[in-house]
């Protein structure tokens, strides 16, 4: 039985007339210990979709007309609230965007992990167990660092806070929603090989949210690419990286300077990204399609495996790009 | 000192920005934050010059003290053989026409309570460049259009577009005066992936069309790369490499490029890099390091030379600088 | 030949100028519409109280004293109005029945000058009979219609609310907008100054003026000076949140590309800051006339605000000090009861339009 998995979600916000879908449909697996990317512009549903795993999405205005999200063998949609706390934190546990945002400013770093371990692991609740949790994520000097305060650690710092409390459960499956989007790529490095290093030690489970390819290519077993609330590419990292099927993989891929790459003219992708509730009829990519027919627009196109483990939701996936 | 070929449109010479920290009105200890300290360089006509860096090196302040939003500690800036360094009031408004700037965040570098024809048309009012309302509305179309916009955007508001659009609302105004110069301060930093792409060919385009050179500000290290001639590297206030940037990312001298090289995220399964993760944080510009400011975090800093001796700019080879005692050494 | 592929489409063409989604929210709050409405009403009938007055505030009625408050009713399909009389030496009036009289719409009555300007003679409704008084909200004691000084008197005190905030908040905005743009010295001087004029006590200093000036000058003045003072010394507190607004409205990026664009001081602050505030402006403007309207109740209450026999809510007040007055004759607290309401429309008023702006995303 897999770790998590989300089967045909959709999640619309807005009631009525004014509902808008912004997941439709999505499907993923995540096994134990293997790390999935889910990659897609903002308001593609990545970061609803893997709130939605902990029912984290406030519902109004959200509210879940379809699917299953079966989480160690329960359905947490339909969870009662005292079990929903308890696997949160217990078996998911969350790392967002913006450390500083996400951190408490008028509390102690060092209070804020004990809260964490007070509510999955009160017997564990001391600072020995805090230093232990702040030596796991690389933080030099962890006894004095934890009588700081927030405002007194860079962002780097802060992100391994948060990445401690979110491991101070030992949860099963760790979601980072754009982890190192805020940092800088020196300090980016260091986070992504931290967690690259936790996951071999803990065995647990990463479902990363991102924009960036190059981290799916560092970080990735699997990647998901999401448009539009749908996913329209599944496959293993290396594949998907080496070999882009769905055209707008590939015209993401190519429209993203690569160091020592061409110099010509970046592809780029004409228009801009529908935005939630205006998402245009058929294949939400068509207007934007480079190999699009006037039959695209007629109707969604079906994710499909077309290959052994390569999903892809766009029939003229094979058609060459001119 | 990274000299360029032909005669400067932009000149930099030890440029330093300081800021004194406030530490409490009896105290009698003032600290500075030293933003830029002693930056020198030049840009030629119609060339982009990259400036690539981490937060807390220098780098945004550097472009506002160019543009003078922010006043320079020391040092002096020529435009077009010129020192503006301490221009002020009606001739550094003149001065204005020349250079302009685009700003990072589509979210709030417009006004949201004008209309995009009143935020295109305000340089031209300002600077009295069209006669008459008829030539002041052909004029905006124009500059409209040349960003790729729809000239019937003219009396929207700014918060009707997408990030995208908004950066190019912000290309049109700065283009108004038909400036020589943009300081482009980390234009597509806010911007989804594929509309990045968008509007750095559209700066590419706009520069071979009317010879704009750029001063390209941005953390993205592939970005800087592409559309630039020449690249330099910042490190906490001072330069630290520069050259021409497909040299220097096949050959990065400065033990810093290197590490920047190797932390950027590999698309390609193929070419895996070795990575070099450097230890440490991005330090704070109050208080940098004796010697060399990057040697608490340099794989290949030498006990003593390094933490003593501040390197000093350098050429080691044709065109291609670096402040590094150990200038070459791969980390 | 343009610079990308091809021209960019907006997404959403559909969407409104801010201020009409603000209007949209605000008109589902239906409790701030309600005071908006009552509070248009209150201005229209400031507006042309001469009008809608039966009387002038002036005219004595020397057989009426106390009169109670008299009501037309229906009679058939006509509206008329009953006698009273009173017992000689008392103040109880007893109705006379069936002596009533019509009541007329647009009659001939005691002159008055339209909007201050244009001198009309004819009332909105009335009997054209003097020995048939409509009273609607009674008389005080010296026999004058409390409704028509009512109207009058809510001249002065709405006005003195519109009035002073206008040149409070155009001061506040002005000189906060400048102390928190040019920073430095100015900025310091600028808010010790502020600091110093908000502790002057309003209320002792009116007095004080009060004192100093001959007794007999005119209400105008005194509406005059009420005003200006009371103004003079809000503008401060205004003027400190501004500053503060400024502060972090003159970082952002579109300020910083107006001056890169050679724009001057003086234009940015007005074009690029100070609108940054209104949405802050109008609520609090909204909020603070209430302060005035009760201030100058107060200082007309205590006697050094305007006099008699001209009228106002603060002044008619004064008069009903009495308790044996507002035991008998409870109609006198008519004023206390209209400052209630307006003071409670102005808030709700206020709050309806924070609630607005605030879900501004």
């Amino acid at each position: 039985m897999s770790l998590l998995e989300i089967k045909d979600l959709k999640l619309d916000f807005g009631r009525g007339a004014e509902a808008a879908r912004a997941v439709d449909g999505v499907s993923i697996t995540i096994e134990a210990g293997e790390t999935v990317c889910l990659v897609g512009e903002s308001g593609c549903g990545k970061s609803v979709t893997a709130q939605s795993i902990a029912r984290l999405v406030p519902v109004p205005p959200a509210n879940y007309v379809g699917g299953e999200i079966w989480l160690n063998g329960r359905d947490v949609l339909k969870m009662p609230i005292g079990e929903l706390r308890e696997i949160r934190g217990g078996v998911v546990s969350y790392v967002f965007q913006e450390p500083g945002a996400a951190l408490n400013p008028v509390f102690r770093v060092g209070n804020q992990i004990k809260e964490s371990l007070k509510l999955h692991k009160p017997e564990k609740a001391n600072d020995a167990e805090v230093i232990r949790l702040l030596k796991l994520v690389g933080i030099p000097a962890p006894e004095s660092r934890i009588r700081n305060y927030p405002f007194e650690m860079s962002g780097g710092m802060q992100q391994r806070v948060m990445i401690a409390m979110a491991l101070a459960s030992e949860p099963k499956l760790l979601v980072a929603d754009e982890p190192t989007t805020a940092l800088d790529v020196t300090i980016q490095a260091q986070i992504l090989d931290l967690l690259r290093d936790l996951k071999n030690r803990l065995g647990m489970a990463i479902l990363l949210i991102t924009h960036n390819l190059g981290i799916v290519g560092d970080m990735a077993d699997r990647v998901a690419v999401m448009y539009a609330g749908q996913i329209v590419e599944l496959a293993a990292a290396g594949d998907l990286l080496r070999r882009p099927l769905h055209p707008y993989t590939k015209a993401l891929m190519n429209s993203v300077p690569k160091l020592s790459g061409n110099m010509d003219r970046l592809v780029t992708i004409p228009g801009n990204v529908p935005r939630i509730g205006n998402f245009p009829p058929g294949c939400r990519f068509a207007p934007r399609c480079p190999v699009a027919r006037p039959s695209c627009s007629d109707a969604v196109p079906e994710l499909v495996e077309v290959e052994p483990k390569r999903w892809v939701r766009c029939p003229y996936w094979n058609d060459p790009i001119k | 000192m990274i000299q360029s070929n032909n005669v400067s449109l932009l000149e930099v010479k030890n440029l330093k920005v300081h800021f004194p920290v406030k530490t409490g009105i009896f105290s009698g200890v003032h600290e500075t934050v030293k933003a830029v300290d002693d930056v020198s360089f030049s840009i030629a006509p119609g060339e982009t010059l990259g400036l690539v860096g981490e937060s807390g090196c220098g780098k945004t302040t550097l472009g506002r003290a160019i543009m003078r939003l922010v006043e320079p500690t020391a040092g002096s800036v020529f435009l077009d053989g010129e020192d503006i360094t301490g221009m002020r009031g009606a001739t550094l408004r003149a001065r204005r026409r020349k250079f302009q700037m685009i700003f990072q965040d589509p979210y709030g570098s417009l006004n949201p309570r004008m209309t995009v024809e009143q935020i295109v048309g305000e340089a031209l009012d300002i600077h009295n460049l069209v006669d008459s309302s008829s030539a002041r509305k052909k004029r905006i179309e124009e500059l409209l259009h040349a960003v790729g916009l729809d000239a019937l955007y003219a009396q929207r508001y700014p918060h009707e577009f997408s990030g995208g659009q908004r950066q190019r609302i912000g290309i049109a105004r700065a283009l108004a005066v038909e400036p020589k110069l943009i300081i482009c301060d980390e234009p597509v930093s806010a911007l989804d992936v594929s509309v990045q792409a968008q509007i750095i060919n559209l700066l590419s385009d706009l520069q071979q069309q009317r010879g704009i050179a750029y001063l390209f500000i941005a953390h993205d290290l592939a970005v800087v790369e592409h559309i630039s001639q020449r690249v330099m590297v910042m490190y906490l206030g001072k330069i630290v490499e520069a050259a021409e940037a497909e040299k220097m990312i096949r050959e990065p001298l400065h033990p810093y490029t290197q590490a920047l090289i190797s932390a950027v995220p590999e698309v390609n399964p193929e070419t895996k890099r070795q990575r070099v993760v450097l230890p440490g944080d991005v330090p704070s510009p109050i208080h940098p390091p004796e010697g060399c400011p990057f040697h608490p975090r340099c794989p290949i800093a030498a006990d003593g030379k390094c933490s003593q001796e501040v390197p000093a700019l350098l050429e080691k080879s044709p065109g291609h600088v670096a402040a590094c005692h150990f200038a070459g050494k791969k980390i | 030949m343009t610079a990308s592929a091809t021209p960019e489409s907006i997404d959403s063409p559909e969407q409104l100028p801010q201020w009409q989604l603000f209007w949209h929210r605000l008109k589902r709050r239906r409790i701030a519409m309600v005071g908006g409405v009552v509070l248009v009403i209150l201005y229209a009938g400031a507006l042309l109280a001469g009008f809608i007055a039966p009387y002038h505030f002036d005219r004595v009625d020397n057989q009426n004293f106390f009169h109670p408050p008299v009501w037309p009713h229906f009679s058939g399909v006509h509206l008329v109005v009953t006698r009273y009389e009173s017992m000689p030496g008392s103040f109880v009036y007893q109705a006379v029945p069936n002596d009533t009289a019509p009541v007329h719409w647009f009659v001939r009555g005691d002159k008055y000058d339209l909007f201050c300007l244009i001198p009309a003679s004819i009332h909105l409704f009335g009997t054209g009979d003097s020995k048939y008084p409509i009273y609607l909200l009674g008389t005080d004691q010296f026999g004058r219609d409390v409704f028509s000084r009512l109207l009058y008197g809510s001249q002065v005190s709405l006005s003195i609310g519109l009035v002073g905030i206008l040149i409070s908040f155009v001061l506040g905005l002005l000189i906060g907008g400048i102390s928190g743009y040019f920073g430095g010295w100015a900025d310091t001087l600028i808010m010790r100054w502020c600091e110093l004029i908000m502790s002057i006590p309003t209320l002792y200093l009116i007095i004080a003026l009060r004192a100093v000036f001959r007794p007999n000058i005119s209400s105008v003045q005194i509406y005059g000076m009420i005003i200006i003072i009371y103004s003079f010394i809000r503008w401060a507190g205004t003027a400190r949140i501004i500053r503060g607004m400024t502060l972090s409205l003159r970082e952002r990026q579109y300020v910083l590309a107006a001056k890169s664009m050679g724009q001057s001081n003086l234009k940015i602050i007005l074009r690029h800051i100070l609108p940054g505030t209104f949405s802050y402006v109008i609520i609090a403007a909204t909020l603070s006339v209430p302060y005035y309207i009760l201030g100058e109740v107060t200082i007309s209450y205590l006697g050094v605000g305007i006099q008699e026999p001209s009228a106002s809510w603060g002044l008619m007040l004064s008069a009903a000090q009495n308790t044996e007055y507002m035991r008998s004759f409870p109609w006198l607290l008519a004023p206390g009861v209209a400052i209630f309401i307006t003071v409670l429309a102005f808030n709700f008023l206020g709050d309806g339009l924070r609630d607005a702006a605030d879900t501004k995303s």
